[in-house]
């Protein structure tokens, strides 16, 4: 064990892990993060708290883990490179650590070009592979990037995300293998709808016995309506929805598609857990929070383990 | 080159607005070859700003002067004979010549009429686009010739990230993603295992972030 995560003592017992996400609200109210904690309470192992997702301020990732952490949970602090240089970074690292976070997701960011402060100057004094790399040093080496040593090193449990879906396909896999040289020990993957592209990505990545080195999350998203699969089909970048979802959508009434969305996320879920070197699956349920004990039932992955 | 645009023409009345004698001076070197500050823009913007002048009753004595540089003491020494006659100086040059003027004239006015806006190429006539940023410590040699640094939107030493669609930058569909040519260029190079090999944060201090820069040659000075 490289952290006190409960995630990271499930996922090296060889259990199949559960996780989720709990965007932080646009403003200063706390009950909004103690609410969407209680929906998900005793159904996910560990949860996401975004980090200014689609550069749109919202209250911190930070402060969000610290409410969740009251409550009882296992989070897992985002850290995007978008609006922080090292100085900045290696000082929340220390300051999560510290407070009893032990879980770290380390991402590039959004561009601030599609939030609502357009006009802000970025950061990206690093990128997530570098991010994996201080947090991995500051660890594991005792160090500073600067080369000081550290008084107190941030035990911290280090996962990242991979797109399996994003271009160029070729580098996919290369792009997972730098991040698992990096030092990752888990991986959310981007929202998987096309299973067979995915299946191909995962043979890969077991051809390079990468599924040994890191633990796989697979990511999945339940749809709520049509409309909506057609949006992450046309509208999201680096999203792979086939169009035999949208037609099984279109194909029941109007009332009763969140329903076969549910369905077709607990059909992909029980497919993913088939797959050799998937330890897990992280439930997106964005703005629907509600729906997670539902799915993580009918899946057979509830209860959780306690400890 | 230094690539610039010119300012809108309101906002340059703006500027000088309080004058009625103005030398406007364009700069043979960058700044025409995009077209934006050479003799032929500065016979424009003199006759602009002339006859919106006329259209409000008023007038404006301009006297244009193109120099072969605004980045060099010797060609903005040409100045000096008649700068006293006029209250202020439009400069067409890019941010460089234009503060080298105003630190020449310091008891003038020295106005800009161009936004400075990168290190660039001709893609093709009428086309311009940023290939530099100026770090100081190129790494281009690892890359397939071809910048992260300017090209990725973010900057990334170890992309591409997540927004890469069809070859395109998450940020506009009419940027190409810097992170897929240089992948390309690797590959036609028959150096994609390069890809793998992790960059590590980069020193800044040679970039904008060590403070303003300076070259010295000694062997040069005089």
């Amino acid at each position: 064990m490289t952290s006190n995560s409960h995630l990271e003592r499930i996922l090296e017992r060889g259990e199949f892990a559960v996780t989720s996400e709990c965007g932080p609200p646009r403003g200063a109210d706390p009950e909004v993060i103690r609410k969407k904690g209680g929906l998900l309470k005793g159904y996910v192992d560990a949860v996401n708290v975004t980090d200014n997702q689609t550069s749109v301020v919202r209250m911190s990732s930070f402060a969000s883990c610290i409410l969740l952490k009251e409550m009882g949970f296992d989070p897992i602090l985002q850290m995007v490179c978008r609006d922080r240089n090292r100085i900045s970074l290696q000082s929340d690292i220390l300051g999560a650590a510290a407070l009893g976070i032990n879980n770290i997701l380390c991402l590039t960011g959004d561009h601030q070009k599609f939030g609502d402060h357009s006009t802000a100057k970025n950061v990206f004094d690093m990128d997530s592979i570098q991010l994996i790399q201080t947090v991995k040093w500051m660890r594991d080496d005792g160090k500073f990037l600067g080369g000081e040593e550290l008084k107190g090193v941030p035990k911290l449990f280090i996962g990242a995300a991979a797109n399996p879906f994003a271009d160029p396909f070729e580098i996919r896999v290369p792009r997972l293998a730098k991040k698992v040289t990096a030092g990752v020990q888990f991986i959310q993957t981007q929202c998987i709808y096309n299973m067979d592209k995915f299946d191909q990505w995962m043979a890969m990545v077991r051809d390079r016995g990468l599924h040994e080195r890191v633990h796989i999350l697979a990511g999945v998203t339940p749809f709520k309506s049509v409309g909506m699969a057609r949006y992450m089909k046309n509208m999201v970048p680096g999203m792979d929805v086939p169009d035999e979802y949208i037609e099984r959508l279109k194909g029941v009434d109007k009332e009763n598609q969140a329903g076969e969305g549910i369905k077709i996320c607990v059909e992909s879920i029980q497919r993913l857990r088939t797959i050799e070197g998937v330890h897990g699956v992280h439930i997106m349920a964005i703005e629907w929070e509600e729906k997670v004990p539902e799915i993580v039932k009918q899946v057979g992955l509830h209860p959780r383990p306690s400890a | 080159m230094i690539v610039a645009n010119r300012k809108p023409l309101d906002e340059i009345e703006e500027m000088i607005k309080g004058y009625q004698k103005i030398i406007l001076v364009g700069c043979n070197e960058c700044v025409t070859v995009c077209a934006v500050g050479g003799e032929k823009e500065v016979g424009i913007l003199a006759s602009e700003l002339k006859l919106s002048r006329k259209k409000d009753g008023k007038e404006i004595e301009i006297k244009e002067v193109v120099l072969e540089r605004q980045c060099d003491h010797e060609y903005i020494e040409q100045l000096r004979p008649f700068v006293d006659e006029y209250e202020a100086i439009l400069s067409m040059a890019c941010g460089a010549g234009i503060q080298f003027v105003a630190e020449k004239y310091r008891g003038k006015p020295v106005l800009p009429a161009v936004n400075t806006s990168f290190l660039g190429v001709t893609e093709e006539q009428g086309i311009w686009v940023e290939r530099c940023q100026g770090c100081g410590n190129c790494v281009l040699d690892r890359t397939g010739g071809i910048c992260p640094i300017a090209r990725c939107s973010k900057s990334l030493l170890n992309g591409p990230c997540g927004g890469s669609t069809d070859g395109k930058c998450e940020i506009d569909k009419e940027i190409d993603c810097g992170w897929q040519l240089i992948i390309d260029r690797l590959k036609e190079l028959g150096q994609l295992d390069r890809y793998e090999e992790i960059t590590p944060v980069k020193d800044w201090t040679t970039s904008r972030d060590g403070g303003p820069r300076k070259r010295v040659r000694e062997d040069l000075k005089l």
